[in-house]
């Protein structure tokens, strides 16, 4: 184990990409991810890496060469940010159907248009449905565990599928945490070398990649996929639980925080529910029964598990940082929504749709959600299903 | 040198039984170029009629390590595999020699897929681009591209009451992937196999990108006969509508030229496609191509040094 140092998210990500030493990277840079691009070429530049680098002309490009390294049995990492994802979305969809263990680092950013900078999480929840593992991380020091950890969840020989590791852009890409990495060996020793499954490069057969798949199997290979994220279940929990023995720091689908006794919580992804954890400790000072729960695993969905950590509470808050235009609420509380609708209790469930675009929540915003759950409670009543949260109407 | 005799006992890297159509120009191509390669290739084939064609799952005609992606991205895909090489090269991972060659047709190399082709081109990546230009998206059902012939007759440039087909000239695609200073561009012919295959080998030798652009025949889309193919490709060659050449480290060689040029009227009178510039409401269409044909065919001749 190596000691604390002081780094921004993008530059926690950069380190553990270094670290990873993958053989192959191909990314452009996009705000706010650029800084991870930069350094990871200066990485390249100064020999401390065996990494190719491809300075690809776009992020189309960027999965494109990230896949076709892939396929020619690399172990190869990308990265972007919002309109980066969006232009790579077609390719996004393929490397996952071609069973690809890419891992790829998402600085979440507000999705154009408008054109915005600032964090939001449309532009992960747009590839929700694309068939990779979603990760969230709270901080900057999730961010980089959640990158090893991604790594060895993605090369599962029972899971085989990308895995997008997402961190909020700005709020932790470009502030400075400390963070304890972990030592080069040490990392060297978790991932191990990679072996891939199938190698357009393997000497001794020749391989096919992305053939035409018509009625007779399409079904069955998409089948398949849904096989693998079954199975990535189990495989994110193995892993953790080494991580955990590495790094005594514990990652599973999400994190419960005073939840135990609890009977309003909130649910949400990233930097607001470390805000959120504040709120709580405040409440609980008041006496008002308040928890949460930290999610880290957005895709797949942690059902079964949600099912029974929410199992006693009252009133829960959805926190979604982006909306999904249905006018039925955002990605996360469909989610929520749909888990808990067999569940046969009287929770009472509430929609936040805040953030949007970098705007702003803080500790006094998130007391007031808690306050408002609370009132549910008391009269038993939900006044507003969804809820845009902090906006000027 | 190639010789044909070689050429025949050699069964290839793509089998017979793929489901192109009769008479199509691609396979000839692809089988021609891949006779010349003596490492182990990995083949990257942009998605359009080559593609659909070859690897059905769960068959495949290609006796190569083969990948498909998208559309637009073979160049990029190609790029990926061809970074991955020199990565497990340079740590002593692998071994072998590999040769690493994309095709797209025209949509996936002048339209769609000119970024990626762009961006590959420019990074210097070792990798040969051909392009079997059959002149339209013919995959699809024959819409007009950026490689069609002005005038052409296609879905998304009809002959109607008051447009006569295409308004556009064709792209010289040739001479933009040589602004890219790359080491080795080239046109080529399947009729001129020799010339072809020698493109081939010379791409295949230099020391980064290189590209080659070969003229396809679709009978569907060309409205031609599917046992004239390699006719029309030959006269397409006489007439200097398609002049054989090559673009090394910046210089222009043209590679075979027609003792006299045979009038463009015989490339476009057994196509269909061309069959209203014969209309009399379109009279002068035919001399219009003539001249352009005659424009590209001088600027060629100065570029290779031979004209003023």
């Amino acid at each position: 184990m190596s000691e604390q140092i002081a780094l921004t998210g993008n530059e926690a990500l950069a380190l553990a990409m270094k670290q990873i030493n993958p053989d192959v990277v191909a990314a452009y840079p996009i705000t706010p991810q650029t800084e991870v691009v930069q350094l990871f070429s200066q990485f390249v530049a100064d020999g401390v890496v065996d990494t190719e680098f491809v300075t690809v002309e776009s992020e189309h490009s960027a999965m494109s060469a990230t896949v076709g390294a892939s396929a020619g049995g690399a172990r190869a990492m990308t990265a972007t940010s919002a309109n980066g994802l969006a232009l790579m979305w077609e390719i996004v969809y393929i490397a996952a159907s071609t069973r690809l263990p890419i891992v790829m680092p998402v600085v979440n950013r507000a999705l154009s248009g408008p054109i915005n900078i600032h964090c939001d999480h449309s532009d992960a929840m747009g590839a929700r449905d694309s068939g990779w593992l979603q990760l969230f991380g709270e901080n900057a020091q999730a961010a980089y565990d959640n990158v090893i950890q991604a790594l060895r969840i993605a090369e599962h020989r029972d899971v085989m599928l990308p895995v997008m590791v997402n961190m909020d852009g700005f709020i932790i890409s470009h502030a400075v945490e400390n963070i304890k990495p972990l030592a080069d060996q040490d990392i060297r020793d978790f991932i191990g070398e990679y072996q891939p499954a199938y190698s357009l490069l393997d000497p001794d057969q020749t391989t096919t990649y992305g053939p035409l798949d018509l009625q007779d199997f399409y079904f069955e290979h998409k089948r398949q996929q849904v096989d693998g994220l079954e199975h990535a279940l189990e495989v994110v929990l193995d892993i953790g639980r080494e991580f955990y023995q590495l790094t005594g720091r514990d990652y599973g689908y999400f994190e419960k925080y005073r939840l135990d006794d609890a009977e309003i919580a909130l649910i949400g992804l990233a930097s607001t529910m470390g805000t959120a954890r504040e709120a709580v400790n405040n409440l609980r000072k008041e006496g008002i029964k308040a928890g949460l729960i930290n999610l880290r695993l957005f895709r797949p969905f942690p059902v079964q598990a949600l099912r029974e950590a929410l199992q006693d509470i009252k009133v829960l808050g959805v926190m979604d940082r982006a909306d999904t235009f249905s006018l039925n609420g955002g990605p996360l509380f469909g989610e929520i929504r749909n888990t808990l609708f067999d569940f046969g209790n009287k929770l009472k469930i509430v929609n936040y749709i805040y953030g949007l675009g970098g705007r702003d929540i803080n500790l006094s915003d998130l007391e007031g959600i808690f306050r408002q759950l609370l009132e549910v409670k008391e009269n038993g009543k939900v006044k507003q299903l969804v809820n845009y949260y902090g906006v000027r109407e | 040198m190639v010789k044909l005799k070689d050429l025949t006992k050699n069964k290839g890297l793509l089998s017979g039984g793929h489901r192109l159509c009769q008479g199509c120009g691609a396979s000839v191509i692809v089988h021609q170029a891949l006779q010349v390669v003596e490492n182990p290739v990995v083949i990257a084939v942009a998605t359009g009629c080559l593609e659909v064609s070859t690897t059905i799952y769960p068959f495949t005609a290609w006796r190569t390590s083969f990948i498909h992606n998208a559309f637009e991205n073979a160049a990029s895909t190609l790029s990926g595999v061809e970074t991955a090489y020199r990565s497990l090269k340079k740590q002593g991972k692998l071994a072998a020699d590999y040769n690493f060659i994309a095709f797209g047709g025209d949509g996936g190399t002048y339209d769609i897929g000119f970024q990626a082709l762009s961006g590959a081109m420019e990074r210097g990546h070792r990798l040969l681009y051909i392009c079997y230009d059959n002149g339209a998206y013919m995959n699809t059902g024959i819409q007009r591209s950026s490689a069609t012939p002005w005038g052409a007759n296609t879905t998304t440039s009809p002959v109607g009451k008051v447009i006569p087909g295409k308004k556009q000239y064709r792209k010289e695609l040739t001479e933009i992937i040589a602004a890219h200073n790359v080491p080795y561009v080239a046109q080529a012919s399947p009729y001129h196999w020799k010339d072809f295959s020698r493109k081939v080998k010379k791409a295949l030798e230099v020391a980064g990108p290189s590209f080659i652009n070969v003229l396809s025949v679709c009978p569907r889309g060309w409205r031609t006969a599917e046992n004239k193919g390699m006719e029309i490709t030959k006269i397409a060659v006489e007439t200097n509508v398609w002049p054989l050449y090559e673009i090394e480290d910046g210089e222009y060689h043209i590679t075979y030229k027609p003792k006299k040029a045979r009038p463009v009227i015989e490339w476009l009178k057994p196509q269909g496609r061309f069959k209203h510039l014969f209309a009399e409401a379109n009279t002068g269409m035919v001399e219009q191509i003539q001249q352009h044909v005659n424009r590209r065919w001088q600027k060629l001749l100065k570029l290779s040094g031979q004209a003023q």
